[in-house]
């Protein structure tokens, strides 16, 4: 093979890769493109505003609305960060700063166990360690199970965002006589909090597009409920529910509230990228 | 500057050391009543079994320059590091010997190495600014992040201007301190160390991420912190120390080889290696 031959050769590879890589990209981004359409064109019909304030009707009725899954999913999800949040980013600081000893690997095996569980295992163990011994299903049972998802996936990643920060930083803090923990509050999560912020908020996302935790935890709620020990509707399970049901009229809310439920979780995704814009000038 | 007696300097020479003459003797053990602002006995560092320090002694005197020279890998930065306890952080790292500033001993039981580092500040190989924080924030880190709230105008200004930095960054002051060059970056966190008014200025091979210009700036600015601050700069480059230091000390593989007035050590070593190191025989 000649020099020329060769570089003909190489060309020809580069452009086949080039095509391989154009077409994964696109196979990829059809079911994406494919759920947004269904999603939009099943359920935009039935968008309106009663569908956001109002309770479900019976079967039979037009109308109704699923304005108390809104609420309840909010409200739970809300619950669940009250209880996760904090949780969770707290171990991966402590991961993060102190986690080399025994206690510190011991956790992060915990977690790394932990957040391959599957989702309806959890639960089931918010079930066995809430429902059971209050005796009735509720928020606090929906928002112990999503919290106990949230956490591990959490911890581990505000470990790594911590674990990112360069050292000099730290090094600078403390060379200027800044006591080692303002030094990690004030410089190292202060700088990780960009990062901190989105795993959150996808944590939270994520928790709010899950419907087996609460399937036999919160159960459902035909009515508005923001009382955190009694049964509360969300709108995974109000989907659910919609959408095994014989009903034309239910299947079409079914849809209409994916795809509130996709709004939801956007407007979270879009949350995550405002708030972690760099507010200084000439930022890298 | 008269770069006289300063020198403290211990030869180690084995196997069979010289008879120690006045001026390789190290200062006095009681680190009070000398004339130096720093003064070193003994220092050793160890890395685990690693002995990277070996037996330093040496004094520095105020508002004098002192250049530690020697090839990559001498200890040159474990040294300087020493002095404001950075090695605290490191974990199997232990500090043997004493150092004293102002006759008071770092390593002494119940100093604060965080009260001690506000007096000995430090400015590093890379600029390090703080990236969440704008180029005025940088500068008042060291008080806002101790807890010292409230409008630091005053002090921001005065610092970039010692460090001379504020005329290109007065209009944007705002901006983020990582969006100036690396140049400024460096000075901006010099300004940073001068804010909490520290009187020993450790400098470990401030302009080796810089180019010339920016290097020149940096050595300009040495000589005029010379009025106020006593500083040790950590350098590879020879010709630098030669340009902005008073004293020298050679390191040669965690050892104090010889330390005398700049012009001393790069005209006229006494040790052999002092010599074939600064003639480039070996580096």
């Amino acid at each position: 093979m000649n020099l020329h031959a060769s570089f003909t050769y190489r060309k020809v590879v580069d452009r086949m890769m080039a095509g391989v890589c154009a077409i994964c990209f696109i196979a990829a981004f059809i079911p994406l493109v494919s759920v947004l359409w269904l999603v939009i064109s099943k359920g935009a019909a039935g968008l309106s505003w009663a569908f956001f304030t109002e309770l479900p009707k019976p079967v039979g009725e037009e109308g109704g609305g699923i304005g108390n899954a809104l609420v309840g999913t909010l409200y739970m999800v809300g619950l669940a960060c009250l209880i996760g949040l904090p949780l969770g980013v707290g171990a991966g600081v402590y991961l993060a700063e102190k986690g080399d000893g025994t206690v510190g690997q011991t956790v992060r095996f915990m977690a790394e166990v932990l957040s391959g569980v599957p989702s309806i295992v959890i639960g089931i163990v918010a079930y066995a360690l809430v429902v059971i011994p209050m005796g009735h299903f509720s928020a606090w049972a929906g928002a112990v199970a999503l919290s106990i998802l949230m956490i591990p996936t959490l911890a581990r990643a505000t470990e790594e965002l911590v674990r990112l920060v360069p050292g000099s930083l730290r090094e600078a803090s403390l060379a200027l006589g800044v006591p080692n923990w303002r030094t990690s509050l004030r410089v190292i999560i202060r700088t990780a909090l960009g990062g901190i912020v989105t795993a959150c908020l996808l944590a939270v996302a994520r928790a709010a597009g899950e419907t087996a935790p609460l399937l036999f935890t919160a159960l459902n709620n035909q009515y508005w409920n923001v009382n955190p020990s009694a049964p509360t509707a969300s709108l995974t399970v109000a989907i659910f529910n919609y959408a095994i049901s014989p009903y034309d009229d239910w299947h079409a809310k079914a849809w209409t509230a994916s795809l509130v439920l996709l709004i939801v979780v956007g407007l979270l995704n879009i949350a995550s990228r405002v708030l972690t814009r760099n507010r200084l000038k000439g930022a890298r | 500057m008269t770069p006289a007696a300063p020198a403290q300097a211990m030869s180690q020479e084995k196997p069979a050391p010289p008879p120690p003459t006045v001026a390789q003797q190290p200062p006095p053990a009681t680190g009070t009543d000398t004339p130096f602002k720093v003064e070193v006995h003994d220092l050793n560092v160890y890395f685990r079994t690693n002995h990277a320090i070996r037996h330093v002694s040496l004094g520095v005197l105020p508002q004098t320059v002192l250049a530690v020279i020697g090839p990559s890998g001498c200890g040159k930065s474990t040294f300087i590091r020493a002095l404001n306890r950075m090695h605290d952080l490191v974990p199997g790292a232990r500090v043997e010997g004493k150092v004293f500033v102002d006759g008071r001993d770092l390593y002494a039981r119940g100093i604060d190495p965080v009260l001690l580092r506000r007096r000995v500040g430090m400015v590093f190989q890379r600029p390090n600014p703080f990236p969440t924080m704008s180029i005025y924030e940088n500068v008042a880190a060291g008080l806002t992040l101790n807890g010292i709230g409230g409008n630091h105008t005053e002090i921001v200004e005065r610092c970039l201007r010692q460090a001379a930095l504020w005329d290109e960054v007065k209009d944007r002051l705002k901006h983020a301190g990582t969006s100036l060059s690396g140049g400024q970056q460096q000075r901006l966190c010099i300004a940073r160390a001068l804010a909490v008014e520290p009187e020993v200025l450790l400098m470990d091979e401030p302009a080796s991420a810089l180019d010339p210009i920016a290097t020149a700036k940096i050595e300009e600015l040495i000589h005029e912190l010379k009025e106020k601050y006593t500083i040790v700069i950590v350098t590879h480059s020879m010709q630098q120390a030669a340009r902005v230091s008073d004293n020298t000390a050679f390191f040669y593989l965690g050892e104090l080889i010889e330390m005398g007035p700049t012009a001393q050590i790069f005209t006229n070593p006494r040790e052999r290696r002092t010599e074939d190191y600064v003639t480039g025989k070996f580096g």
